[in-house]
């Protein structure tokens, strides 16, 4: 998309608006165009760029983000919808202490190939299991529907996303790398607002 | 994408305000389409209203006498989830469920898809078949119109640019009721129709079965011989009566998605199975 400057034919441009809303747990403002949409201000005004910019019409979903805890195509949202609002992308997902169970069952399973796709993936993922902690395999397969692999790494990522409910359900049986602690609940760490977004977990 | 005014009206009357002003301008609900065609240029408009701040619009579904109304700004996901549509309005449940992706869902909503008026739209069989009903507020006040009297082609309905949609309601279905949503994509998961049936069978024997895809609009037929709707009935006695039911069923050839001659007999081999399926399920435990 291009930044939509001065090349407007029915009439002068709208002056920019003050957008205020909470990213990563962290009250953000900018100033925003209204045809900008939520991927171009968190990308480029907010400098958040783990939000991919990829197909924009709604199909890949590498532009995947968390708003009011649900997942959406950041492209598909005009900046000034999600005002007052609450978003976390791919830089809230790890708490303070370490990777979230998503994040480290990708590692092991190396879900990962060109990686591209992974945060959209990564998030849309977590958002399934904020609503179905513990998927079945077709509902893992549904779920992530919208976020397309070109490196057609699905079964990859299908194994990642059910390891990950799994050790989130039983976090004692986890035998991979050794943990601090589930990735459930609010962290306990600095006040969001002072540190950087990739430190700062999701609301 | 073009610049554009962004416009959060707080209630109805200044949405209708806007767009009594601004003839070109475009309503945003859940933007899913919008969106995509303000930045390719297929949509220009000076003015984008969004709806979700109008006090008097809302995302719930309420019983009324039998029935049930959805608010103007309910997505699919809740429409997909609801465990009333799920019981009684099957069809429209199971239409919501593969609109897009779990993204779309969370965005498009019910009346977004219904005024966008697409021929391949998932959830307008099922709406059809259940007799729903638009209340739309305009410059007159309230007035309501049968879905059936909505759609006229492809994007194009009878609904007033300066009107706004904003409930839908589920007449109440007398007796047992059972129905389903059938449709062909070229792949599991994310993809448009090019055939797209849902089918509902009533206690009284009556069949509606609607279908969209084949045609610039979803068409709705009612089968009362009571055939569709007889757990004794051979396929070739419901596919005489199919023929009938698909005989207005007109593919574009334009088509990439699928050749008209492809649409037509899926359209008969969909059609059976929505019948058995929405048939079994009237006939099933607490349909």
């Amino acid at each position: 998309m291009t930044s939509g400057t001065a090349h407007t034919s029915v009439g002068a441009e709208p002056p920019d608006s003050p957008l205020e809303l909470t990213v990563n747990g962290r009250p953000r403002r900018a100033l925003v165009r209204s045809h900008h949409t939520l991927l171009e201000v968190l990308r480029t005004d907010l400098g958040l760029t783990g939000t991919k910019e990829c197909c924009l019409v709604g199909e890949c979903g590498a532009c995947t983000v968390i708003l009011d805890g649900r997942s959406v195509d950041a492209c598909l949202v005009l900046a000034l919808e999600a005002a007052g609002s609450d978003v976390v992308t791919i830089e809230g997902l790890a708490a303070a202490d370490g990777l979230d169970a998503l994040q480290q069952a990708f590692l092991d399973h190396g879900a990962a190939q060109c990686g591209f796709c992974i945060p959209g993936q990564l998030v849309a993922a977590r958002a399934l299991l904020q609503a179905i902690p513990e998927p079945s395999r077709a509902e893992v397969e549904d779920g992530l529907a919208g976020n397309l692999c070109r490196c057609a790494g699905y079964e990859q990522i299908i194994e990642a996303v059910l390891d990950a409910a799994e050790r989130q359900a039983r976090p004692a049986a986890v035998h991979a790398p050794e943990r601090a602690s589930a990735p459930k609940g609010p962290p306990a760490g600095p006040d969001p607002a002072s540190v950087p977004d990739a430190r700062v977990a999701p609301q | 994408m073009r610049a554009f005014a962004f416009e959060q009206p707080g209630s109805l009357a200044e949405a209708l305000a806007i767009l009594r002003a601004e003839p070109d301008a475009r309503i945003l609900a859940g933007g899913t389409d919008l969106i995509i065609g303000l930045r390719d240029g297929s949509i220009l408009s000076p003015t984008v209203i969004d709806l979700k701040r109008v006090r008097e619009l809302d995302a719930s579904i309420v019983e009324t006498v039998g029935g049930l109304a959805i608010g103007a700004l309910t997505a699919m996901t809740e429409i997909a989830a609801d465990p009333r549509i799920r019981a009684r309005y099957t069809a429209l449940a199971e239409g919501a469920a593969v609109v897009g992706s779990v993204q779309i869902r969370n965005r498009a909503t019910l009346a977004g898809n219904i005024c966008n008026a697409s021929p391949a739209a998932d959830t307008t069989p099922a709406l059809l078949a259940f007799g729903a009903v638009l209340t739309v507020h305009g410059p007159d006040g309230s007035r309501q119109v049968a879905l059936d009297d909505a759609f006229v082609s492809s994007g194009v309905t009878t609904l007033g640019h300066d009107e706004i949609v904003v409930r839908i309601d589920l007449p109440a279905i007398p007796g047992r009721v059972g129905s389903t949503h059938v449709r062909r994509t070229r792949r599991r998961g994310h993809d448009l129709a090019s055939v797209t049936i849902a089918c509902a069978v009533l206690e009284s024997g009556e069949t509606r079965v609607a279908f969209g895809s084949v045609g610039p609009r979803p068409l709705l037929r009612v089968d009362t011989t009571g055939i569709l709707a007889d757990p004794s009935a051979t396929d070739a006695a419901r596919l005489e009566i199919l023929d009938d039911v698909f005989a207005a069923a007109a593919p574009s050839a334009g088509s990439m998605r699928a050749s008209p001659e492809y649409r037509l007999a899926m359209l008969r081999v969909l059609g059976l199975r929505a019948v058995e399926t929405a048939r079994a399920r009237r006939d099933g435990a607490a349909a």
